[in-house]
């Protein structure tokens, strides 16, 4: 008879040091009364298009940055950079996520007190983004009218640890038959409750609408800044 | 797939552990969610590659799926969900967004080598 297997109990969060720097991150943020809200989806979502309107439009009224995650080439930075806001790049290498330690380690020289308003977007991809917490305040999932409506109920993980959906290229909707009831059912089925956008970089449709919330949410969280 | 990156921090995190206690590790026990965004198969693939060449090769990864749980404002209580596409209390089919458990990835117990 082999002998019982002597158990050393332990408990250690996996992620801690992730979670910690994010936690240190989001002290920091609010601090300095910047809102921090980072954008997933999958590749093609349309996820730079979506920023870059929403960088040029909020840029006249308040001060606006974006950190931006890639595997390796720097053109969504160079796109996003044309909305004239200051945008960095996060070259990822081979890793299909952003990390807590990457977006500290990118913000540098920014002084956060003179930023209002900062967007992180993450490397396309539904999956590997979902565990890691990079100290946001509000997290966006994109989900395009072309990827179909049942995104949601593969990718719950994703869509559960999101603040809001926006669902995007709205415009193309009826050309690709996008059913908006059975998109918006997954995503309450997921995560009862979610707010969900519905919008058109190109055509602007929608976009008052997503631009208002932001504006809306952003003051709520300044009130609460404990001076 | 991060699941790699994963694996090494487990490797990493168990080693330093066992060497803290001067101990040698039979198997790793992991509680691992279902709202992790971490896939078993992955990992469990993904762990013996990160154990190759350290003290830890030939190690076991002993996961315990821990399945969701929320808060049902209905019942009034926690309830384990029947299906991770369907955030509804499995009893009264209120919505239920509040999660209590699910999200795990923890190491909880080595066991050591005799
Ligand atoms: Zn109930």
């Amino acid at each position: 008879m082999s002998p019982e297997p002597r158990l050393l109990e332990v408990r250690k969060n996996v992620l801690k040091q992730n979670d910690v720097i994010a936690r240190a991150l989001r002290d920091r943020f609010r601090a300095q009364g910047t809102y921090v809200i980072s954008l997933v989806s999958s590749p093609g979502a349309g996820k730079t298009t979506f920023l870059e309107k929403t960088l040029t439009v909020l840029r006249p009224h308040y001060r606006v940055a974006a950190l931006v995650g890639d595997l390796a080439t720097e053109n969504d930075a160079l796109r996003l950079a044309r909305s004239g806001a200051p945008v960095r790049q996060i070259t990822t290498g081979t890793l299909c996520h952003l990390e807590a330690a990457m977006v500290e380690n990118s913000l540098k020289d920014w002084k956060l007190g003179q930023l209002d308003l900062l967007f992180i977007e993450n490397v396309g991809n539904l999956v590997c983004p979902a565990s890691y917490d990079l100290g946001e305040d509000l997290r966006l999932v994109l989900l395009s009218v072309t990827e179909g409506e049942d995104k949601p109920l593969k990718y719950p993980t994703i869509f559960n640890g999101a603040d809001a959906a926006v669902i995007t290229k709205i415009d193309l909707a009826a050309a690709v038959e996008f059913d908006e009831l059975t998109a918006n059912a997954n995503i309450q089925a997921v995560r009862p409750g979610m707010l969900v956008f519905k919008v058109s970089a190109k055509t602007n449709e929608g976009m008052d609408g997503f631009l208002q919330f932001l504006a809306q949410t952003h003051t709520r969280s300044s009130q609460n800044t404990p001076v | 797939m991060h699941e790699l990156s994963i694996a090494m921090s487990i490797v990493d995190m168990a080693q330093e552990e066992a060497e803290r206690r001067n101990v040698h590790i039979e198997a790793v026990h992991l509680e691992l969610g279902a709202l992790s965004g971490v896939v078993k198969e992955a990992l469990l693939f993904s762990f013996e590659i990160a154990c190759d060449g350290t003290p830890l090769q030939g190690s076991r990864l002993v996961v315990k799926d821990v399945p969701i749980e929320v808060y049902c404002p209905a019942c009034n209580m926690p309830k384990t969900l029947a299906s991770m596409q369907w955030f509804c209390c499995p009893d009264c089919g209120t919505p239920a967004s509040e999660v209590i458990h699910g999200k795990e990835l923890v190491i909880t117990a080595l066991e050591l080598k005799q």
